[in-house]
């Protein structure tokens, strides 16, 4: 079956991001960017079933700048087969991505959608759930386990409670959690090889989907910094600062 | 404005988030409620009373069971007919079937907002809380999710809200419940704790982990957490991480042991009144947001501490 992966340029999750001093943002220029973590577990998901026999093509897509192919570059890289970048400068929320996807889900007629639960920068966690809507799909978000047989999916879920399994039958869509698995590096050989993969790109008009923007944002603030307090010398200290705060009789 | 908030229950008991998530819509307008599941009526009795709720709209039916979105987001969509906004709390069920709900309605959500400012502008958090955006919406329906340690919780009795059964749809047929691995535990869960100890990488193995911060817990009725690095290690199950992509937290008092504070083990847990902290590291982190630290080994320190409090 074919499998389609969704992935997003954002800020690297190792670099701590800096809010503008105008107010406006976070401060992207010169910051290291690279896939979004959760991304790289979808495709990584993607590659294991087709190196199971289960897969039989990967697309990759990404919806974003001109930056956003090195991006799709490192997907095909790590295995995916062919990419699609729908190319816009504007930052398009969850709905707009959700619609673009449903677009490109209609040409390419996948079984299977697998996409990041969140991404790191804007922690919306809806584009998957949006996307499941607008195509009438089944959707198991929060995944840590696949197991896709005859028509169907096993999606171990992770909930506040534990562990819920649920059974989809395809086509689905897929966002994924931590655990699901982790994500190979590409290899050098690979990343040679991944610039000749085929990459095609679309834009929002060319797909028919009006991506303007519902929310506008007003302000981006730092939170409210906390002061870091006394350090004690001994255990008998630290049980004496917690029976004075009460936490203890 | 009348509201439509969406209540989380499991085993018979409304969840503490819905709580929040109640205090929330109730600064838009009227508060109605959804009440979705399978033998739901004892539940929607116990929803009317909640503080501030005026209407419970019960939907009943066996497809409706377990809160699988493909069944309770129509639901929830065709009441939003006669709502303005769809209020969730942001919990794992929330933010399964809120999205769900906005594409039916095509509206953009608003996730985890942390304060409503008017009717149409929220804060919510960004980059993993390292930035708090102010954001106004221009959709005729509002779809938010609660992020519930920023809101107080509505009182569970002195309301006096109707009951009214509403249309329950079908079963979409694409998707069935199989099985639920629930982890099991005395203590009280992590997002409404009052105390919480946490452990990190630096308890060296699951046995390790176990054996020390369990009794510290115990002694402390406090609820166990962990750290993703702890988490990722195999030391504690997924369900105990702290964190940006874990559970948020914020109790009276969150004791971090062995952690050194990453990012997004702060995203999760700064919002703690008082944090104390643990560590052999005196450079770490996590000593930048702890009111108490107490720098040493924790393998001397916690038995210690277990044994004197």
């Amino acid at each position: 079956m074919k499998v389609l992966v969704a992935v997003k340029r954002v800020i690297d999750y190792n670099v701590k991001p800096r809010v503008k001093m105008d107010g406006t943002g976070v401060d992207l220029t010169n910051v290291k960017m690279s896939m979004n973590p959760f991304d790289e577990i979808a495709v990584e998901e993607a590659i294991r079933l087709k190196e199971k026999g289960v897969a039989t093509e990967i697309v990759v897509v990404s919806i974003g700048p001109a930056k956003a192919q090195e991006t799709l570059r490192t997907a095909l890289a790590m295995g995916a087969d062919r990419a699609v970048h729908v190319t816009t400068d504007e930052e398009v929320e969850p709905l707009g991505v959700a619609k673009l996807l449903a677009k490109i889900a209609d040409e390419e007629q996948p079984q299977l959608i697998i996409l990041g639960k969140q991404a790191i920068d804007d922690d919306n966690n809806a584009t998957g759930q949006m996307l499941a809507a607008l195509l009438g799909w089944p959707q198991g978000t929060f995944a840590s386990k696949l197991d896709p047989s005859d028509g169907e999916v096993s999606v171990t879920r992770e909930v506040d409670g534990g562990l819920e399994t649920d059974k989809l039958k395809l086509p689905a869509v897929i966002t994924t959690d931590l655990r699901l698995n982790e994500p190979r590096y590409a290899s050098l050989p690979n990343i040679m090889k991944a610039k000749s993969k085929p990459l095609a790109t679309k834009t929002p008009d060319e797909l028919g989907v009006d991506i303007s923007r519902r929310l506008e944002t007003l302000k981006v603030t730092e939170p409210p910094k906390r002061q870091a307090g006394d350090k004690v010398g001994s255990v008998d200290e630290l049980v004496g600062k917690l029976k004075a705060l009460g936490v203890v009789a | 404005m009348k509201t439509l908030v969406y209540v989380e229950h499991e085993g018979g008991q409304i969840k503490d988030a819905t709580l929040a998530a109640v205090t929330a819509a109730s600064k838009l307008g009227e508060v109605h409620a959804l009440v979705a599941g399978s033998n739901v009526g004892a539940i929607a009795d116990a929803a009317t009373k909640i503080a501030g709720i005026g209407k419970v709209h019960v939907a009943d039916g066996a497809h409706l069971d377990h809160g699988l979105a493909e069944n309770v987001a129509p639901v929830a969509a065709k009441l939003m007919e006669s709502h303005d906004a769809f209020v969730a709390p942001a919990t794992t069920t929330g933010k399964n079937i809120a999205p769900r709900v906005a594409a039916l309605l095509d509206v953009m959500q608003i996730s985890e907002i942390l304060s409503v400012e008017d009717e149409n502008t929220f804060t919510r958090p960004i980059y993993a809380g390292n930035a708090i955006a102010t954001v106004r919406t221009g959709d005729a329906k509002k779809v938010l999710t609660v992020r519930g340690t920023a809101f107080e919780k509505a009182a569970r009795e002195g309301g006096s809200g109707s009951v009214e059964n509403v249309d329950v749809g079908g079963d979409s047929g694409s998707s069935s419940f199989v099985g639920l691995e629930a982890s099991k535990s005395d203590r009280p869960e992590l997002t409404s704790a009052k105390v919480i100890v946490s452990g990190g990488r630096a308890f060296g193995s699951s046995e390790q982990f176990h054996s020390l911060l369990d009794p510290l817990a115990d002694k402390l009725g406090a609820a166990v957490g962990a750290s993703r690095a702890a988490v990722d290690a195999g030391y504690a199950p997924n369900d105990y991480q702290v964190g940006q992509t874990g559970k948020i937290v914020a109790p009276e008092v969150y004791i971090a042991i062995g952690i050194s504070g990453a990012i997004q083990h702060l995203a999760g847990m700064k919002d703690s009144k008082v944090i104390v902290a643990i560590n052999k590291d005196e450079e770490a982190p996590i000593f930048q947001v702890a009111d108490i630290g107490l720098v040493g080994d924790l393998f001397k320190i916690v038995p210690e501490l277990t044994e004197k409090l």
